[in-house]
């Protein structure tokens, strides 16, 4: 159980102001060019974020995107909001330092495969169990794209690639239950070519206080092409996707012919519904506290997709670090004046 | 050490003995709180008046096996009734609890020093725990020196017997004893420790019943029995008037963080992971939240750091502390505030290297990782303190060319530095400097456009500005990758990389920094003693007794690394021959060397403990009578009675 402090229970963006002027997309468009490849999903993941900040009626300048490096991390250049393009994985810590000595900002990470699960692994998941208030976007094309085509950490097992000839020998990181596993407040997955799909998603994550982990597939066209074709083919996606819904039944298919049951110890798996009956179907609630419901979903999708769960897996709240600290501060204040002098003094000093 | 003796008026049999200065050493088992009996007697001298100066010693191993050699914690404190430099070459007195303090201690006492032992632990089985075949408190072996042994856990447990405490939680006490016993023989006030031990054990009346039982049955010792023919008084010293406090290196660093917040009335954002000898910045730092100090200890050095940035970015003033370890995975952070040129605060309490190396020892072997130690041309401005009160000042100063010039500072300690202790004269807080920031408000785009270009610099400092997140209309991008020098945009022309390169460095180079000062008494010196960091007391202590014995030395001592300061080179043509002293293999020698072509004798000793002044006097001796050869290794003999 989590320490109260006795917080007010607030939104992701409570302190951070906001405007009435109205806002479009092209307002949030830098004048940098862009420049992913043809076809890269870095650019529709771009485009869907600059068409979804408006709907927040922030003021754009307390909005900031810290990132590591790979492809995925030039996003900041190419937003007219405040942005540093930091270093290999350490996007969340820098995050983290800015996010706590600023309320009044909307902090966003954006980082990579091998940034955020790789080299910055340890930093993730670290902001994740302290619940800083930041949402993190994964972009999983599964490939190292700007070091031109390593496998990553999320790269399935017997990957051939330029490092890995004879195919990689990794097990691969389910990003989803790395994140539940750090018992992060909010998890959620969304596609790249899912514009309705991801804006949910990032609106939920916006408005979430504490961390946000959002997972987007995103296609490399040059070094990983066709990762999520499986998810993306019509007939395909709609036998393998398993769409989430709150208060609703777990159920996918082309004709919601399956749906999602309990399953051993704490488990979860797919069904036919006529098999099992639609009473028996799980009915999605992010809100459960226990780690363990939302770990099951993830567990159901594997690294073959054969199935995958999208929409937000999770979503609890908890007390988070930042406002923590700076309650910790604030009280720290008020029962003691600021006294420098009485600081340097002391207690125990001779004249001379 | 000059003397008086004269009858003490108290009891006709012990005679009073005025000394100028006294170095004592509590030396015992890791155990048997020998940092907390030396901190206690230097806050006895504190309270007196003497001036003072201290070097605990102790393993970096939590308990190492009870009554071995790496077991063996000490502490050593030098008072004075006069200003000193150092905590003291060799301890005029020797207190120890067993025979393994005994054994790793001895070489270092002088010929006729006091040693003062617990009996009780010269047992056959701890004897042989440290090689004795024969206990050196029978085999004449001691004769050189004036021995006092005393059962100290026997009358210590004796003194407790009717608390009710059982004989092992009795004996614990002995430490107390012994203070008790030295405070006698050094007439220091006991208010102190009294008041100490009763709020230090507040909440365990009995045993702070005990303890303050133990330390009173020390002192009765001295007083009633025969077995001391003297004790000894040291007067107060005449340092400048003022308030004084006792400080350690690493608080007085913290109080200057506090002091570098409130100044520019920034919020402080600390981001730590705790590393011997840095953790007390991090543990000190984080009492101290009423201040708008907030402390993140991170996961890694690397997360303490980017915490530090991120924070620095959003308008406060962000510090990091580590040691040199740490700073090896600080690194590419440090390059990154170099590149987004933010202000950032990196304290490096060195400690001995290279890897994990020696935790609890100290060197100054960090200089060159400092200085040189990231990829590309990273210039970073280096300060260092010479004494734990200057610790104070010195984070000041790291703050103020921080903020100014828009860089991470590194700010280079260590651990005699962080530990040790000195009288501090309390500053007034009216008198420190004012460093308040100004940040951008408005756009400043060249082309006249509405735009906030991040690396339009200002003339005179050439640091750019500061534009927050939430100004509105100065949305920009910062970042890791080369920028257009003035408008900020990524760049890879080649023009526009080597003036940037050149703009960074000159930025570095042009920060003002106040010009080192000579302390040449005649002004006809031929030797300059040249030295940075804590070697200060040392040196400075050896050109004293150099001074003494007739002979003309002059001082310098840098605390400005990166830039060096203007007047530098000149100094260095001045005089025939420059020594410096250094805890590593040369390191400042060879930068000034290849800086100012100057012909540097470089005197060096990585040993884990701080130069002795005896030994520094020697070499400075030589090198004035032209006797030394180049490169010659350590001294052994030591240069006579002498003032430090
Ligand atoms: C310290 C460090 N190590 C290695 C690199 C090289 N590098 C840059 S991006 C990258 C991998 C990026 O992969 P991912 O995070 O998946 O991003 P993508 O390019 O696929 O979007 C690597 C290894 C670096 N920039 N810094
Ligand atoms: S390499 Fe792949 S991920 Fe990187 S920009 Fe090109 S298509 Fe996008
Ligand atoms: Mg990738």
């Amino acid at each position: 159980m989590s320490t109260h402090l006795g917080l007010p229970d607030l939104g992701g963006l409570a302190d951070v102001p906001t405007t009435d002027a109205p806002q479009k997309a092209k307002d949030y468009k830098s004048d940098q060019e862009v420049r992913w490849c043809p076809g890269c999903g870095d650019y529709i993941v771009l485009n869907t974020m600059q068409s979804f900040l408006p709907t927040l009626g922030l003021k754009p300048e307390n909005i900031v995107f810290v990132s590591g490096i790979g492809c995925s991390s030039r996003f900041p250049y190419y937003m007219n909001t405040y942005g540093m393009h930091s270093i290999h994985g350490r996007a969340p810590a820098i995050a983290t330092g800015l996010a706590v000595s600023r309320p009044d900002l909307s902090v966003w990470v954006v980082t990579g495969d091998g940034d955020a699960l790789s080299i910055g692994g340890n930093h993730l998941i670290h902001a994740l169990r302290r619940n800083v208030n930041l949402k993190i976007l994964l972009f999983n094309n599964r490939i190292y794209g700007l070091t031109k085509g390593q496998y990553s950490p999320t790269s399935e097992e017997g990957k051939r690639t330029k490092s890995t000839p004879m195919g990689s020998l990794d097990h691969p990181f389910n990003p989803l239950s790395l994140a539940i596993g750090a018992e992060a407040s909010f998890v959620a997955r969304a596609l790249d070519s899912d514009k309705k799909g991801l804006t949910e998603v990032l609106t939920a994550a916006a408005q979430h206080r504490g961390s946000a982990f959002v997972e987007i597939y995103q296609n490399c066209p040059i070094f990983n092409d066709g990762a999520f074709d499986v998810i993306k083919d019509k007939d395909e996606a709609a036998r393998r996707l398993i769409p989430l819904r709150p208060g609703e039944p777990i159920t996918f298919g082309p004709e919601e012919e399956y749906g999602v049951v309990r399953s051993g110890f704490a488990g979860l798996e797919t069904a036919k519904v006529s098999e099992v009956g639609l009473d028996n179907v799980v009915v999605h609630d992010p809100t459960i506290t226990d780690p363990a419901y939302a770990f099951a979903l993830s567990r159901i999708g594997g690294q073959d997709l054969e199935h995958t769960p999208t929409g937000i897996l999770r979503q609890v709240s908890r007390t988070t670090y930042d406002d923590a600290a700076r309650a910790q501060v604030a009280q720290a204040k008020q029962a003691k004046p600021a006294d420098l002098q009485g600081l340097l003094t002391g207690n125990d000093t001779w004249t001379v | 050490m000059t003397r008086e003796t004269m009858a003490s008026p108290a009891n006709g049999k012990t005679e009073v003995t005025k000394l100028d200065r006294v170095v004592i050493r509590f030396a015992g088992d890791s155990g048997d709180g020998m940092q907390l009996t030396g901190d206690r007697f230097t806050s006895e001298a504190a309270a007196f008046g003497n001036d003072l100066a201290t070097l605990p010693n102790f393993p970096a191993e939590i308990r190492a096996p009870q009554g071995t050699i790496p077991g063996v914690s000490s502490f050593q404190v030098h008072f004075a009734d006069y200003d000193i430099l150092t905590p003291g070459d060799r301890p005029d007195v020797l207190v120890v609890m067993n025979p393994a303090a005994l054994k790793s201690n001895l070489a270092d006492v002088p010929r006729g020093g006091i040693l003062i032992v617990n009996t009780d632990e010269f047992s056959k089985r701890n004897l042989t725990k440290v090689g004795y075949e024969q206990s050196p408190l029978e085999d004449g072996s001691l004769e050189p020196y004036q021995v006092y042994e005393v059962a100290m856990s026997t009358l210590t447990q004796g003194a407790l017997a009717d608390t009710g405490l059982g004989k092992k939680d009795a004996a614990r006490c002995k430490n107390m004893f012994a203070l008790g016993l030295l405070s006698w023989m050094y007439h220091r006030p006991t208010e102190g420790t009294e008041r100490f031990l009763t709020e230090k054990f507040a909440a365990k009346p009995q045993i702070a019943e005990a303890n303050l039982l133990a330390f009173r049955a020390g002192w009765n010792y001295g007083e009633t029995t025969e077995a001391f023919a003297n004790t000894y008084e040291v007067a107060p010293a005449k340092l400048p008037q003022g308030t004084y406090r006792q400080i350690t290196g690493n608080q007085a660093l913290s109080y200057g963080i506090v002091a570098a917040g409130q100044q520019s009335k920034l919020p402080v954002v600390l981001g730590s992971y705790p590393i011997t000898p840095a953790s007390d910045i991090l543990h000190e730092l984080s009492k101290h939240k009423n201040f708008n100090v907030t402390t993140i200890q991170a996961e890694d050095e690397i997360a303490g750091i980017g915490a530090g940035l991120g924070a620095a970015y959003g308008g406060s003033l962000g510090v990091t502390s580590t040691s040199g370890p740490g700073v090896a995975l600080k690194s590419e952070t440090i390059g990154l505030a170099v590149m987004t040129e933010l202000p950032l605060l990196v304290i490096d309490v060195q400690r001995g290297g290279p890897s994990t190396g020696l935790p609890t020892k100290t060197e100054q072997a960090d200089l060159l990782q400092a200085m040189f130690g990231r990829n590309g041309e990273s210039p970073v401005p280096i300060v260092a303190p010479c004494s734990p009160g200057d610790c104070f000042d010195i984070a000041l100063e790291a703050a103020r060319i921080a903020l100014t010039y828009r860089t991470p500072v590194m700010l280079l300690s260590d651990g005699a530095i962080a530990n040790g202790s000195e009288p501090w004269l309390v500053p007034d807080v009216a008198d420190l400097p004012d460093l308040s920031v100004e940040f951008a408000a408005e756009p400043n785009a060249m082309d006249g456009s509405d735009e906030h270009w991040p690396y339009v610099r200002n003339t005179d400092t050439l640091a750019r500005e500061w534009a927050l997140p939430g100004t509105p209309g100065l949305q920009h991008r910062i970042g890791g990758l080369e920028k257009a020098d003035n408008q900020g945009h990524i760049s890879y022309d080649p023009d526009n990389h080597d003036r940037m390169v050149r703009l960074r460095q000159a930025k570095i180079d042009g920060i003002t920094v106040p010009d080192v000062t000579v302390d040449d008494p005649t002004g006809n010196a031929r030797v300059l003693a040249l030295g940075w960091g804590s070697s200060f007391g040392p040196i400075g202590a050896a050109c004293r007794r150099v001074r003494k014995s007739g002979m003309e030395i002059a001082q310098a001592h840098l605390r400005h690394l990166n830039p060096l300061p203007a007047n530098l080179g000149r100094i260095l043509e001045e005089y025939d021959t420059v020594v410096l002293p250094e805890m590593n293999m040369g390191q400042l020698a060879m930068v000034l060397r290849s800086r100012y072509l100057a012909d540097i004798r470089s005197y060096t000793k990585v040993a884990g403990l701080p130069f002795r002044a005896a030994e520094l006097a020697e070499v400075f001796t030589d090198i004035i009578n032209d006797t030394r050869p180049e490169g010659s290794g350590e001294t052994d003999h030591v240069l006579t009675e002498a003032t430090e």
